[in-house]
């Protein structure tokens, strides 16, 4: 589904236009038909039946994913129930190494000829494609496994919750909204569950069982008289937990200056009744004047820069020129990497990847290549030591194992690699949002994600957000609009000075990171604390028509 | 299943309503065959072969609405999922919003949308296409990275009401980057067609090549206001963002940039330049698309903005119901009436300017004004006295197309085009546009 798919389906219009694609959703099944849960000795069955094609065809390496997706869905806006849909998509995809290429094939028929008619069509494809290549893949060795599982640690299954809960929690937050002086909102829950089972001619036998949730809306606040308008966002983070996630404790709450914000759960209602009264202020706002700003970054709006000019740019696909055509390759070049002395930040800046951080977007036992997930550094005080690989990549790197970042978001979509959680570490000294505030003379505090644009290289970005605050002298003296902020990534990352310490640590990320040709979307957390930035570009983004 | 005729089509739908209890039923019914590969480092890296088929049955009773799906075509489970679309709806809150279904259409004639070619197309005509364009590649020394995807697919409808619709259609898609090893230049390509014949991966390569070798040893120049000439891929990029916010309904609610003050809107008034003329036709031989929309409304040629003014805004059914307006489904393409000059002619009658090839990574700033901003990419040139006379750095924009479209100097001649951004197809005009605002420098090659 593509962006503007996802805007007629919500009617959330402007406000929406800022999310990015969303995936193909599958079959329509009924609520309870999503409790039924695959048996795993019936998938292996399965995926013998392709493993033992492909090898009889002449595959020298097979892997197999017997995949069922379930997605639901519940849209509504103001008093309104909009949509609710229950999807599952069901299928095998089969990778294959055939005359040292890879080929790929997929089938929703999962009888044994079709099975068997796919991975055929994999081989002739690798065969095919065999005479284009320059050299035959190379696989970073890999064993197997043999029968294992892993579930994702969630309280409570978002698909067990009854369609009326979530209805009335959404239709409870609109009316809050409304109440509250919102001319419209559209509010959305969004529910994943992936039932994934991978097999390989390597003897791995995985399956895993992973849930994601995100619920979010849109206010948008009109001026009658001058016919201008303001919106505010959820400022939610989508989530690797269950249902669980909206019950939030007094210990998942944080006051700042911009109200209460969330870390581990959310409290939807109270978000929507604060956004209310803050795009309201957000009409007030007095417009930025142009200039040079310290800022200061919420973990709800710096999730996502770092995605952009860290995550992007440390993958190896995108370094090595996989990417070229699309999303684009990397500044982050192999001599750079290999000098081990790139200041691509400053000595405060530790970035990490890790596929096992508990309730984040990216966290499974296994990637989709059957490599079990771990946790490492990407930049060390500031010095890029380490990119993100999997297997037919990792000898490029002198690496003799894959750091397990190979990702598909469906049965039938071929795997390749995409970003781990990429997450800012906190600062080691104690800092609270209050102290980083009080030290700015002139600076601007920013919460949440706006809209976002970054180069194919990942040198030049422009963000915006959803709150903006005004520092003068150490004090918050007001909210400011029409603010973007102009960056070069490693100027930026050095001018990072001040990061508040692991008390502030919050998770934000996305469900929709595109990448890939036919386009795939993947869903990842990135991690940080309230960190400031020094002397950053900022524009005003005001205009007549 | 294979691609189904209008006549298979008609009695798979006949039978499935043929089950049906509920007050209304509707079913939809598509499938499709596509494959697709794609290559960096003038090398395949993957490809795939994908084949599904979907039948949709929608059923109500009164205002509830229940859909369910299946992609098996034995007669017990078409029962099953006409079955379960009614359970669905009896379970479902009322919709306030929801619509009768459509009672039979007058569609116009059918669309050259499919191409006997393209359907034809398997692995080996990919990798032979791929081939080609690597060999060009390979020939300039630059480093290919490409994609080539094609799909030959059919969709009908049919509901209680009477309504019958069918088409199939193809589509093959191609697009190449290419860059030296050194990695200071970059050029691009990027086509769509219905007809693979159409298709010559040779030539695009070139055009890359071309660009890529062109675009070493960039200069940097001062971001500012600068004359630009636009290429049709760049055009895509910014128009589809004025083309997505053409919906009435939130023009009228008030949060859309062709809303006013007072619940009013734009519709009607002088928006922009007085030669800006932009139409959707789905028998357009150049770019043919359904002449029906996913909802049984029948897709005709509709005039969007003519001379400037705001003609139409697409919206559903419930709200041009509730509203008195015209009901006007989105159209799948957009049309650009041009000029007669090539883009060579355009670079001649320029003085000072900046040809822009292609724009990259496009986002919506301000909903209000439509300010957008994004990136140059893939060959930036400097022009003076109507030549190009050196490769420039990369900027960032922010600009409007509604500011663009006041601002435009001169058409050349439109071509189909594609949206590096969307996929979606176009044709239009390359655009001479003044005063187009760059606000940073990117070193991104």
């Amino acid at each position: 589904m593509k962006r503007r798919d996802f805007i007629y389906l919500t009617g959330a219009g402007a406000a929406a236009a800022m999310l990015p694609a969303i995936p193909i959703f599958g079959h329509d099944i009924s609520p309870e038909r999503a409790l039924e849960y695959v048996d795993p000795a019936a998938k292996k069955i399965l995926s013998d039946i392709a493993l033992n094609a492909a090898r009889s065809k002449g595959a020298t390496y097979t892997d197999v994913r017997v995949g069922r997706y379930l997605n639901q869905y519940v849209v509504t806006r103001e008093d309104k129930v909009e949509n609710i849909v229950n999807t599952e998509s069901y299928g095998i995809g089969i990778r294959v190494i055939a005359n040292g290429s890879w080929g790929f094939a997929a089938t929703d028929k999962m009888d044994k000829d079709s099975i068997a008619k796919a991975a055929e069509l994999a081989v002739s494809i690798a065969k095919e494609n065999a005479r284009l290549q320059s050299e035959p893949v190379q696989l970073a060795p890999q064993k197997g496994y043999g029968d294992v599982t892993w579930k994702a640690p969630i309280e409570k299954n978002a698909f067990e919750v009854p369609i009326k809960e979530k209805v009335d929690l959404l239709l409870s937050v609109n009316d809050a909204a409304m109440k509250g002086g919102a001319d419209y909102i559209n509010s959305i829950l969004f529910m994943v569950n992936e039932q994934k089972y991978f097999a390989s001619s390597e003897g791995s036998y995985i399956d895993q069982d992973i849930h994601r949730i995100w619920p979010t809306f849109f206010i948008t606040k009109i001026d009658k008289t001058t016919g201008k308008f303001e919106t505010r966002n959820a400022l939610s983070a989508p989530s690797g937990k269950g249902f669980e996630y909206l019950d939030a404790r007094p210990q998942d709450k944080i006051k700042t200056p911009s109200g209460t914000l969330y870390k581990g759960r959310y409290d939807m209602l109270e978000d929507a009744k604060q956004a209310a009264i803050q795009v309201g202020e957000k009409m007030k706002a007095k417009s930025v004047e142009p200039g040079k700003y310290d800022l200061v970054l919420d973990p709800s709006h710096l999730g996502l820069t770092i995605h952009e000019s860290c995550g992007h740019p440390t993958e190896l696909d995108r370094v090595l020129g996989y990417e070229a055509n699309f999303a684009g390759t990397s500044f982050l070049t192999l001599d750079k990497w290999q000098s081990k002395k790139f200041q691509y930040g400053s000595k405060e800046v530790n970035i990490t990847a890790d596929k096992t951080e508990v309730g984040s977007l990216g966290a499974v036992g296994y990637d989709d290549e059957g490599v079990k997930c771990g946790k490492w550094d990407v930049i060390k005080e500031g010095v890029l030591v380490n990119y993100q690989a999997i297997r037919d990549q990792a000898h490029i790197v002198g690496l003799d194992h894959s750091q397990g970042c190979c990702y598909a978001d469906n049965w039938s979509s071929v795997q390749f690699q995409r970003m781990a959680n990429i997450s800012l570490q906190p600062g080691k000294k104690p800092l609270s949002i209050a102290d980083q505030i009080k030290n700015v003379a002139k600076g601007i505090y920013i919460v949440g994600e706006g809209s976002f644009s970054i180069d194919q290289q990942r040198y030049n970005f422009q963000f915006g957000g959803q709150l903006f605050y005004e520092i003068k002298e150490g004090k918050i003296i007001g909210m400011l609009k029409d603010v973007a902020y102009q960056a070069n990534t490693q100027e930026f990352w050095n001018s990072c000075v001040a990061i508040c310490d692991e008390s502030d640590y919050r998770l934000g990320g996305t469900f929709f990171d595109g990448k890939g040709q036919p386009s795939q979307s993947s869903a990842v957390s990135h991690g940080s604390a309230t960190t400031r930035f020094n002397n950053v570009n900022v524009i005003n983004t005001a205009r007549k028509i | 299943m294979p691609i189904l005729t209008k006549e298979q089509a008609k009695a798979l739908l006949t039978k499935v309503l043929s089950y049906s209890k509920a007050e209304q039923c509707e079913i939809n019914l598509s499938g499709s065959d596509s494959g697709n590969v794609r290559y960096a480092r003038n090398s395949v890296s993957t490809s795939g072969g994908i084949s599904t088929n979907s039948l949709v049955v929608s059923s109500a009773f009164g205002k509830r609405l229940g859909v369910a799906t299946i992609n098996e075509f034995d007669d017990a489970s078409l029962e099953k999922v006409v079955r379960r679309a009614e359970e669905l709806a009896q379970l479902a809150p009322e919709n306030p919003e929801f619509m009768p279904f459509l009672s039979q259409q007058q569609y116009g004639p059918d669309s050259p949308t499919f191409s006997e070619a393209t359907a034809a197309m398997g692995a080996k005509e990919r990798a032979d296409a791929v081939q080609a364009s690597l060999t060009q590649a390979k020939e300039n020394k630059l480093a290919a990275a490409g994609f080539l995807s094609n799909s030959a697919g059919f969709s009908a409808m049919m509901n209680s009401k009477g309504l019958f619709a069918y088409n199939k259609s193809t589509d093959v898609a191609f697009n190449i980057t290419v860059r030296t090893d050194d990695g200071k230049g970059s050029g691009y390509a990027t086509k769509g067609y219905n007809d693979f014949k159409k298709l010559n991966t040779k030539t695009d390569t070139a055009i890359a090549c071309k660009k890529a070798l062109s675009s070493v040893t960039a200069r940097a120049i001062e971001p500012g206001k600068y004359t630009v000439i636009l290429e049709p891929t760049a055009v895509a990029v910014m128009l589809e963002n004025l083309f997505f916010s053409m919906d009435a309904r939130q023009a009228d609610e008030g949060r859309s940039f062709m809303s006013k003050p007072g619940g009013k809107t734009k519709v009607g008034e002088q928006l922009l330049d007085e030669r800006v003329n932009i139409y959707s036709d789905p028998w357009n031989a150049e770019l043919p698309t359904s002449p029906w929309s996913g909802d049984g409304r029948a897709q005709n040629k509709v005039n969007w903005i003519e001379k400037g003014v705001v003609k139409n805004l697409y919206t559903s059914r419930y709200w041009a119901g509730k509203t008195g307006i015209k009901s006007i489904p989105s159209p799948d393409g957009a049309i650009m009436i041009g000029g007669t000059k090539s883009l060579e002619e355009l670079i001649k009658g320029t003085e000072k300017g900046i040809l822009v090839t292609r724009l990259w990574y496009i986002r919506s700033v301000d909903p209000q004004t439509l300010l957008l901003t994004g990136l140059t990419r893939d060959g930036t040139f400097y022009i003076e006295n109507g030549e190009i006379k050196f490769p420039i750095k990369n900027f960032r924009f922010n600009e409007s197309p509604i500011i663009m479209l006041n601002n435009l100097e001169e058409m050349g001649k439109s071509e189909r085009t594609v949206s590096a951004e969307s996929n979606v197809n176009y044709l239009l005009p390359p655009l001479k546009i003044k005063d187009f605002t760059f606000t940073s420098l990117s070193d991104a090659v």
